[in-house]
């Protein structure tokens, strides 16, 4: 199929010098392609130590995030794999056959196929996708069929706009944007089962280091698992868009022992501790339409539509981690949320400066 | 700058074959009715989908009355129809004329007779489109169908207008034709809404 | 022509008055016309999806900022991604198909330029209508009414109840316009691929991008309609009290979902598979050999459109499918991955072997090949579902995407506007600009998309206006950004080269390339009747049979 013949002569007017960026290219390729392989190593690496970050995906601390985590590493090598041998070849035909200055004229060889290489470049490409599918349907199986063991924590995550609220449905505690759950050993695991709805758009709870993400979809319940085996504190937020604030719409898991978990969850089923100090603000608070949105277990307040008050001091934040629970923060966001969370459903209620102290005060109390 | 020729090469051995080409009416509209086909599907999966999850209202099998002879109108417009390009296509204009009016009085029979099923719908049964997820879907899928028999039928309706002028002749039938495809699926929509609703869906 | 000095008196015809020179082109029905108000059309509102983007960055260049408020950025990624797929990528796809089909084929023009001209101005007009919306009255969230429930629009979020305001209704009814105008143009292409060839050229003989505009016709044909059937259902939702998706009643938000990303992954095809096209013409001519393997790369590309029907659903992996329904979209997404990379294959081995120019198409076509593989392969960790459940929804998906669109889709476009300007405008293009718009660009695309992989990796959700310190987030941000600089000052110089060159560019002649195929027969612009004579062809190549008569192509395939 060689083809030997003169090329039609070309008008002047177009330059064809041949030009030879190869080697600049090549730099650029090669640049380029540092950044996102070393993504990978880099955030492998660095969980056993300084954390590079704590909603990081290669720092699993739960059996759902460790199986996504290997296969993600198999994936991870393959494709690595693939794109080093393409690159390679793609760099070398780029290098290898530029039009050489003071190259004749006249055209190369013209080849138009080759059967066998075609075959081979299919079927390998075949049986590659035919063993990631099989080890992708493996981890598929193993997180989401799994049965939750009988000392498994039961919670009903209701996603809203823009917090989250939680059930423990053995034990009756109403509790809002920071979910406690124990820590779980492989010899006797305490996993929790996660079952979750949404009052109103859509949402997706995502603690990176925990478990992969799932949706939160009004009138399509879901279900996850997660068997977190170190104490601490775990972050994430919500991760499917659900309206104006939905990135201030924050998570923190705190993983106890069990027996931190235990008297947490007692202290939670308790109704508000009454104080005569606050009664002002208590009365402030059940005369305005606080009591329309907020619950606080143990007086008149019966709202279900923001999150229950009952135990707001034993949370670290507010406004689902639009603010850290201080004092100034609280009064700053009774008197209007939307300095924090702007377009978030809680109305500034026009309260007046000893109203919101009053009311304050009160919350304060709230343990 | 040499000037290239576009009549070919110089040197063509034999001649070749005569070009025949597809015709681009009846091509654009298989395109058409691929598309619209799609619309359809999509309205008759949603239809499938809440069968039976209306939870309040009226339901299918208290309210629906299958429209037989409304159906066998819209498929016999489908044969009146043919009959008439058949006969444009053999130069009998007056046969065309004929039938084609047959068509267009055959599909406003079953118009005006879905309107009439709506409105004793609506008001005898209480089901509107808003009234539940069979009510949303019901009129949906149906309406949909009656909009495209209702364009179908003034496009109709304005042939018949020039057959009566005398202005439609032979060589027209291509154009007809591809009129008498978007017809006959039209029709065929009907037959799989009528499967869906009326016998399954009940 | 040779220049001989005119003794023949000469005559200087006037230049026609602005008023009809501007109404020729709004009343043309010409394809080659209607192709340049397609891609100027698209050009502009590239240039307002930049502008969004650059708005988008800024706000998240450092966490806490306060550049723009919640509402306003939530409208800007939304019309920043409805802008960038129907008003800017469709219509440069749409442009150049139409330009360049019925060149290709040897025909005079489409099947049906009425409808290509009606087609045009309703996808026009739709993208007035939509950014008539940051004009429009007030919604509850303040001043203009620009859509802001992201450009895939999840319901219940689009209900009334909560999206009170107009914005939804701008979004749905600007692009059911456009997809109307979509459909058209896709039936023309359709009719004329099949229905407009020249003698001699069976489907076996066109060139690859008729093949694939063919194609993705189809594809247009089969997609758009899902859209346009969820717009109408979720305007009965909000209009006539439907209850479609409406939750409340009983109506299911994931039926949304899978109808619209029904539609929503065969649109990237819609938009990838004339971008494979540009690269299957560009490549062969610039590396000096035929395209390796054309039967499979026809068959490849029917694969392709054909799977990318099946594999919808890897965009809801997360939304509590059984676990049966996640390995099926598995394995057809992993599966649509074959054919895409033997396409990549083929292109490589016709570089293979050649005796390659890197002239401006070319390099930004081997660019192409270089990104469009790492968009593949990211494509693939995403396709594993588990993977997929961390992934989704994070910036890790967005810098795939942008991957694929901007890295795949944008570089070959930019290959082809360098390779075909000559044959538009009768000019050649800067070269030099050109390859400083090249690598200016590709350095801001990579500063920007590369580094954009790793806040998806270390738990960065899409779609949030601002975001925590603390989270190893912030310096990849600061990156990203960055990047955009480079990536818009580069798309100046590439907007003020052609420019430039339309007005004081070398004449180009009608085969400045030394190209195979029949657009490059004819004159530089084209006269309105395309072809004096219709063409008759006997191979893939008619021009290379044309100019090595003696050893022409139908001799070997």
């Amino acid at each position: 199929m060689t083809t030997a013949l003169i090329s039609a002569t070309r008008a002047a007017e177009v330059d064809r010098r041949a030009q030879s960026p190869d080697r600049a290219l090549t730099m650029r390729i090669l640049k380029s392609a540092v950044p996102i392989f070393c993504t990978a190593a880099a955030a492998r690496a660095n969980s056993a130590g300084e954390p590079l970050s704590p909603t990081n995906i290669f720092a699993p601390a739960s059996t759902p995030a460790d199986t996504i985590s290997g296969l993600s590493l198999l994936v991870l090598t393959i494709t690595g794999a693939m794109f080093v041998i393409v690159l390679c070849l793609l760099l070398w035909a780029v290098v290898k056959f530029r039009e050489k200055a003071g190259a004749g004229p006249g055209e190369p060889a013209q080849v138009y196929g080759s059967t066998q290489v075609e075959l081979a470049w299919t079927v390998i490409p075949v049986l590659i996708v035919t063993i990631l599918l099989l080890a992708t349907a493996r981890a598929i199986a193993s997180i989401q069929n799994a049965i939750p063991p009988p000392g498994a924590v039961e919670v009903s995550v209701i996603g809203h706009q823009y917090w989250w609220e939680y059930h423990y449905k053995k034990s009756n505690v109403v509790t809002a944007n920071e979910l406690h759950v124990p820590v779980s050993s492989p010899v006797h695991p305490t996993p929790t089962f996660l079952s979750l709805f949404s009052a109103d758009t859509d949402h997706s709870f995502w603690v990176p280091r925990l478990a992969g993400k799932t949706d939160l979809i009004p009138n399509h319940p879901n279900s996850m698992w997660i068997d977190p085996r170190e104490t601490g504190v775990y972050l994430g937020q919500c991760s499917q868009y659900c309206g104006v604030q939905h990135a201030k719409m924050l998570l923190r898991v705190y993983v106890q022992t069990r027996d931190e978990f235990d008297r947490w969850l007692e202290q939670q089923s308790g109704p508000a501790a009454a104080s005569d100090s606050t009664i002002e603000g208590r009365r402030t608070f059940e005369s305005t339409a606080c009591v329309n949105c907020h619950t606080i277990r143990g007086s008149t307040a019966t709202g279900t539509f923001g999150p229950d008050l009952t135990h707001l001091m034993s949370r670290e934040t507010i406004g689902a981690g639009a603010a850290l629970n201080t004092p100034a923060n609280l009064r700053r966001w009774i008197q209007d949320p939307s300095a924090f969370k702007p377009g978030c459903l809680m109305p500034a209620m026009g309260l007046s400066d000893s109203q919101l102290d009053a009311i304050t005060a009160y919350m304060e109390t709230l343990r | 700058m040499r000037a290239l020729t576009t009549t070919g090469p110089e040197h063509v051995p034999e001649r070749q074959p005569e070009w025949r080409l597809p015709a681009r009416g009846p091509v654009a509209m298989y395109f058409l009715i691929a598309a619209e086909a799609a619309i359809f599907t999509i309205f008759v999966v949603a239809y499938i989908f809440y069968v039976g999850k209306s939870a309040t209202g009226p339901q299918p099998a208290a309210v629906l009355h299958a429209p037989l002879f409304l159906t066998a109108c819209l498929l016999s417009s489908s044969l009146t129809t043919h009959l008439a390009v058949r006969g444009l296509r053999s130069r009998n204009v007056r046969r065309f004329t004929w039938w084609w009016c047959g068509t267009v009085i055959l599909g406003g029979i079953f118009v005006a007779g879905t309107a009439r099923e709506w409105r004793h719908l609506v008001y005898q049964d209480g089901l509107t489109i808003q009234t539940n997820l069979f009510g949303t879907t019901y009129y949906s899928l149906v309406g949909l169908h009656a909009f495209h028999v209702i364009a179908g039928l003034l496009a109709l309706a304005v042939v018949l207008v020039f057959a009566i002028r005398g202005d439609v002749r032979q060589e027209h039938s291509a154009r007809t034709e591809v009129l008498s495809m978007y017809w006959h699926f039209v029709d065929a929509v009907w037959v799989v809404i009528f499967t869906v609703v009326y016998l399954i869906g009940r | 022509m040779s220049a001989a000095r005119a003794t023949v008196a000469v005559v200087r015809s006037e230049r026609a008055p602005l008023v009809d020179t501007l109404h020729e082109w709004v009343t043309t029905v010409d394809h080659k016309r209607l192709g340049i108000l397609y891609i100027i059309y698209a050009l502009l509102f590239l240039a307002f999806g930049g502008i969004e983007a650059i708005i988008i960055r800024i706000q998240l260049i450092r966490p806490h900022n306060t550049f723009v408020s919640p509402q306003v950025f939530n409208r800007m990624f939304t019309m920043h991604g409805t802008t960038m797929i129907f008003f800017a990528a469709m219509p440069l796809v749409f442009g150049f198909a139409n330009y360049l089909v019925p060149l290709m084929i040897g025909a005079r023009d489409t099947a049906f330029p009425r409808l290509n001209a009606f087609s045009f101005w309703l996808t026009a007009f739709g993208g007035l209508l939509l950014y008539f919306s940051f004009l429009g009255g007030n919604g509850l969230y303040g001043a203009g009414n620009a859509p802001d429930v992201g450009w895939f629009a999840y319901a219940p979020l689009t209900s009334r109840t909560f999206s009170p305001g107009h914005s939804t209704d701008f979004w749905i009814l600007a692009l059911l316009l456009s997809g109307i105008g979509s459909m058209g143009t896709a039936i023309n292409i359709a009719a004329t691929v099949l229905c407009m060839r020249c003698p001699g050229m069976t489907l076996g003989k066109m060139p690859l991008l008729a093949w694939l505009n063919f194609t993705m016709a189809g594809l247009v044909i089969l997609s758009m309609s899902p859209l346009t059937a969820a717009q109408l259902m979720l305007l009965v939702d909000r209009y006539l009290g439907g209850h479609f998706f409406d939750v409340q009643a009983g109506g299911s938000a994931v039926l949304w979902m899978h109808f619209f990303w029904i539609f929503g992954h065969p649109e990237v095809y819609v938009l990838a598979i004339p971008a494979f096209a540009f690269a299957s013409e560009i490549i062969p001519v610039f590396s000096r050999k035929p395209i390796f393997g054309y039967p499979v790369m026809v068959a490849a590309t029917l694969a392709i459109g054909f799977i990318s029907m099946s594999v919808w659903a890897h965009h809801m992996f997360t939304v509590g499918m059984t676990s049966a329904g996640n390995t099926f979209f598995v394995l057809s997404t992993m599966a649509i991955a074959v054919p895409t990379g033997i396409k990549i294959f083929n292109w490589l081995a016709t570089i293979w072997g050649g005796k390659v120019q890197y002239r401006t198409p070319m390099l930004f076509c081997v660019a192409f090949l270089f990104q469009f593989l790492i968009a593949g392969l990211t494509g693939i960790m995403l396709a594993a579902a588990p993977f997929d459940w961390q992934l989704s929804g994070s910036y890790f998906v967005v810098a795939h995407f942008h991957y694929v669109i901007v890295g795949g889709i944008l570089f070959t476009i930019f290959g082809a506007f360098y390779y075909w300007f000559p044959k538009m405008s009768g000019r050649m293009y800067n070269e030099a600009l050109g390859k400083v718009h090249f690598w200016l660009f590709t350095a801001g695309f990579h500063l920007t998309f590369d580094f954009m992989h790793v806040p998806g990796v270390l738990g960065m959700p899409r779609r949030i206006y601002t975001y925590e310190p603390g989270r190893g987030w912030d310096i990849w941000n600061l990156v990203i950004t960055i990047g955009v600089l480079f990536q818009a000052v580069a798309t100046l110089v590439f907007l003020g080269n052609l420019l430039w060159s339309k007005l004081w560019g070398k004449v180009a002649g009608s085969d400045p390339w030394d190209g195979w195929t029949l657009e490059w027969s004819t004159a530089s612009p084209p006269p309105a009747y395309n072809f004096p004579s219709l063409p008759e062809v006997r191979s893939r190549r008619p021009l290379w049979d044309l100019k090595h008569p003696e050893d022409p192509d139908w001799h070997y395939e």
